[in-house]
């Protein structure tokens, strides 16, 4: 077991301490800011609004307009010159509100960040930190509800990260900083809220290896980001039935961390991977893939994709739901893998047809 | 139809008669630098020695020679992809450059970038970036270390006049007026952007008007005059470094090949380009150095067989240089995997 195994929930110790993941992110950004003078954050409405989404409340009087630093709606130029202080010896850390927001900076992240290492042999490493919201659920619509943390995890010379817990809303920034490449830091929008106890053996985390966030025997449950309650909540749901799920968080995005995802279903030989992306073209796919290339001797049924609807995400509530990843189609998933569909379900059990209608 | 300049600086007439002769002699040999250099890099397309995209600066040497001068050791430059004259101009090795379009571990960007990509960290020369406008966010990055440091320092991005039609010269320009940032833009502005004349692809073309709108000192600079070039440039260098903000220096100039070794050249009139080589810059100046009797033909044979030899063995050195093994190609994709041994 390689694995970083991390509590998610669970009694109370004493000296856990209450936070949300707003507030753990906010910590970690102060901590930053405080050990590392190079360390500034730049975005849309850091400063004085206090983060689009209160990330950065009252980082501005305690850090100063310098280095809590409002920038102009300016995606391309705000992260370009991101991108250009890294070059020169700072440690940026620059918020897009949204992933939506992000492709207006996508060149500057793919043929700038990504590509100057390389492309200069080597010369021109890019240290720089990019925090953006991603994912659905709120009922923005579909200009500020995507979860393309698929695309970027395309992109070589990025780390992709997807921090899902309190613990890792904390200390994943760390880490981040410390590499001396580009990072991308997805934060879900519905995370924001979530609240509980931060462990207070809780401390520095890597940002190499996917964690077993439950151990199970029968069904790998493979996600990451804002559809890993929806994956607890599915092995609850499957336990309750007698169908023992193990829930792996993939934290890293890019690069993956084949050797738990591989371990875990050589484990329990079925695998869904749940992912808020477009099925099409999907980190989903590529996981999908892996398993076939890497494990398909020790599959023992194909591997079942949870992804989002092929649509843009749309408003109504109901209808936003049906977009997404749910718990019931979760536990559907790996009751189709493991070859018990449940028995309220009509019709025939087979997997969702591939042709990118369907969810 | 004819593209031309009308130059607003009247200070292109008469030159003042302070800069010493060998000076004027260095700035000389430094643009005739890059147009032998390139002279020599199409014999070598010809001969499929270089490959891939390649954009001669030819006719427009004066812009990068004459802006080096305003800029120091310290100070750093972003270019575009026509960029053989800007990493010149810096100090880049030609050896160095015609490794690099060679395709070879010697290359200043060990093969990986070619003609487009010239890369110099230790000269701080960030390199051609192939993005039209996709060097200027970074520019204003580099700027905004060095105003959060308190380092003084210039950061000078060349740009086109096709740039000036991308969103990122306008984001940058608001945001570095904004912040004040010690950026120095350059806007080489040859009159097309591509095959597409100033005049189809700008609203008002008096671009150095439409800079001053975001609030930097910005004016227009006849760009086939180096000695004009030098002085705006210092002007504008000076003006920066004392913490007036951004400055803007529209280059007024003319690119005398097409637009890259793929184009046909089809959307310019043979007159407009004869006109515009009356005004040659490298010439140009050879003539008012003879003139003033800082040139004789003697001299003027010994620079010439300088640089033939330098060239020569540039082109030598690239030809003998090993490639990159093609084990090391996913090298430098991530830090770790360039501290591999």
């Amino acid at each position: 077991m390689t694995a970083t195994r991390t509590r998610t929930a669970g009694p109370t110790a004493p000296g856990d301490r209450k936070t949300t993941y707003r507030e753990a992110m906010r910590e970690a950004l102060r901590e930053a800011l405080r050990t590392d003078e190079r360390v500034f954050l730049m975005g849309e409405d850091v400063g004085r609004y206090g983060g689009c989404f209160g990330v950065s409340l009252g980082l501005l009087e305690e850090f100063g307009p310098d280095r809590i630093r409002d920038a102009p709606l300016s995606e391309s130029a705000f992260v370009g010159a991101g991108i250009g202080a890294a070059l020169a010896g700072m440690r940026p850390i620059v918020e897009i509100m949204t992933v939506n927001f992000s492709l207006l900076a996508l060149d500057q992240i793919l043929n700038n960040a990504a590509t100057l290492l390389h492309m200069s042999g080597g010369q021109l490493p890019v240290p720089i930190v990019i925090r953006m919201t991603t994912g659905a659920g709120r009922q923005l619509a579909a200009q500020h509800s995507h979860s393309l943390e698929g695309w970027y995890a395309h992109i070589p010379g990025l780390r992709v990260l997807a921090p899902a817990t309190l613990t890792d809303a904390r200390y994943m920034l760390a880490p981040a900083l410390a590499d001396p490449d580009p990072v991308l830091v997805f934060e879900h929008g519905t995370l924001y809220n979530a609240s509980g106890e931060l462990p207070a053996d809780a401390g520095p985390v890597g940002i190499d290896r996917a964690a077993v966030r439950r151990a199970g025997a029968d069904v790998s449950l493979i996600t990451y980001g804002g559809s890993l309650p929806k994956a607890l909540a599915a092995a609850d749901d499957l336990a309750s039935g007698g169908i023992s799920a193990e829930v792996v968080d993939l934290r890293t995005l890019r690069p993956l961390d084949d050797a738990t995802i591989g371990e875990s279903v050589t484990r329990t030989h079925r695998a869904v991977v749940v992912d808020e992306g477009w099925r099409t073209g999907s980190l989903a796919a590529e996981i999908a893939a892996r398993l076939t290339e890497q494990h398909f001797y020790d599959l023992d049924a194909p591997v079942e994709r949870v992804c989002s609807a092929e649509v843009p995400v749309p408003y109504a509530r109901g209808l936003e739901e049906a977009a997404l990843p749910q718990v019931g189609g979760i536990v559907a998933a790996a009751r189709r893998a493991v070859g018990e569909p449940a028995p309220t379900e009509t019709g025939t059990p087979e997997r969702p047809p591939v042709t990118g209608r369907e969810g | 139809m004819s593209a031309t300049h009308t130059p607003r600086s009247p200070r292109t007439a008469s030159r003042p008669n302070r800069q010493a002769a060998g000076h004027r002699l260095a700035l000389l040999e430094s643009m005739l630098r890059v147009r032998r250099f390139e002279e020599r890099c199409v014999e070598l397309y010809s001969a499929a020695r270089i490959r891939g995209f390649m954009h001669l600066y030819i006719g427009e040497e004066a812009v990068a020679v004459g802006v080096n001068e305003a800029l120091t050791d310290d100070d750093a430059v972003v270019s575009t992809y026509r960029e053989h004259g800007h990493a010149l101009a810096r100090g880049v090795p030609a050896e160095a450059i015609m490794a690099e379009m060679f395709g070879k571990v010697t290359g200043c960007s060990r093969g990986r970038g070619g003609s487009m990509h010239l890369f110099d960290a230790g000269r701080r020369f960030y390199g051609g970036n192939a993005i039209v406008g996709g060097g200027l966010p970074l520019a204003a990055g580099l700027a905004l270390a060095d105003r959060m440091t308190g380092r003084d320092r210039v950061t000078c991005c060349f740009f086109g006049d096709g740039a000036f039609a991308e969103g990122e010269f306008h984001e940058t320009a608001n945001l570095a007026a904004l912040w004040g940032l010690p950026l120095l833009l350059v806007c080489e502005n040859n009159l097309y952007a591509m095959g597409t004349a100033l005049a189809r692809h700008q609203a008002q073309t008096d671009l150095a008007l439409r800079a001053a709108g975001y609030g930097m000192v910005s004016w227009a600079v006849d760009g086939m005059d180096v000695f004009a070039v030098e002085d705006a440039a210092r002007k504008a260098a000076e003006g920066i470094r004392a913490g007036t903000g951004p400055h803007f220096l529209e280059m007024r100039t003319y690119r005398f090949r097409a637009h890259s070794m793929y184009d046909p050249d089809r959307y310019r009139d043979k007159g407009e380009i004869e006109h515009w080589k009356e005004r040659d810059p490298v010439e140009g100046l050879a003539r008012r150095l003879r003139e003033a009797k800082e040139l004789t033909d003697k001299g003027r044979t010994a620079l010439e067989d300088r640089l033939a030899a330098e060239i020569d063995r540039a082109v030598e050195a690239a030809d003998q240089a090993p490639e990159e093994p093609v084990g090391d190609l996913l090298k430098y994709v991530t830090s770790a995997e360039a501290s591999r041994p």
